[in-house]
């Protein structure tokens, strides 16, 4: 039974992570685009 | 502004990190599940998460239709995704606390089948926003989210309304509803963490879509002046 307690509270924040992960990389290439674009300027 | 964003993450981190350690150690073992029971910490706490960010997507897309403010925009495109993520934790937990208690994972009755129907009326939203060139996909997005926001009361009032193999609502429920102190404790410090995370991420995904956007209209701005 507690290996299913377990599973669901590793999967919530399995989910949780990625998408933390996701957003940071994200928020990188607009900082990098954004630098980009003001060295161009 | 960045001061208030650090205090309230560091905020929302003591209270995830309360509200484990409540779940986990503090509330008693439930008498007749044991302690896969101890999943409905975090599964309703999540559901109730997803239906906030549904209902601020709601407002946010009302706001946008009636003003076509980008920031109305921004704030239904944030919660929509944060929203989703949080409908599909409630979508995996689910089914692994059915498995042991149920003995099957799923069963299409109506709160899993409108829970179900919830999450790809988001995901069909996200889908809209992300694929669709047309410059009208905003205000499609903001007419399907006002609509699809029709069955997040409908979810929620589904175990009340039909005979579902879900359990019937635990508080608020009638006359033999309700949870033992320490079980509500660790309940209601879980809902107050998973709103203060939801807030918190919303609030990283609107930052985020603003300097997107910015980062846009730059390149739009460059384009232009290229030309001329």
């Amino acid at each position: 039974m507690i290996k299913y307690m377990w599973a669901a509270y590793i999967s919530t924040w399995v989910i949780h992570i990625l998408y933390l992960l996701y957003l940071n990389a994200r928020a990188k290439r607009i900082r990098e685009e954004a630098e980009e674009l003001n060295r161009k300027s | 502004m960045k001061n208030a964003f650090v205090i309230f993450a560091l905020a929302t981190l003591a209270l995830l990190s309360y509200g484990l350690y409540m779940a986990l150690i503090v509330a008693p073992t439930e008498a007749t599940m044991g302690d896969v029971q101890r999943i409905f910490y975090y599964h309703v706490p999540s559901a109730w998460a997803a239906f906030l960010c549904f209902a601020i997507n709601a407002v946010a897309s009302i706001w946008y239709l009636a003003k076509r403010g980008v920031k109305a925009d921004a704030i239904a495109l944030a919660s929509a995704e944060v929203g989703v993520v949080f409908c599909t934790i409630v979508l995996i937990t689910g089914p692994i606390w059915a498995r042991p208690v149920w003995g099957i994972w799923w069963t299409w009755d109506a709160r899993l089948t409108s829970t179900l129907v919830l999450w790809l009326i988001y995901v069909a939203y996200l889908m809209l926003r992300r694929f669709s060139s047309s410059g009208r996909a905003p205000v499609l997005a903001a007419t399907l989210a006002i609509f699809g926001f029709f069955d997040v009361p409908f979810v929620y009032l589904s175990i009340r309304i039909f005979r579902t193999q879900h359990p019937q609502p635990v508080m608020g429920g009638g006359e033999n509803s309700g949870l033992d102190p320490t079980m509500a404790h660790a309940f209601l410090w879980n809902l107050l963490a998973f709103t203060c995370y939801c807030l918190l991420v919303i609030w990283m995904r609107y930052r985020l879509q603003v300097a997107e956007q910015a980062v846009e209209d730059a390149h739009a701005e460059r384009a232009l002046g290229e030309r001329a």
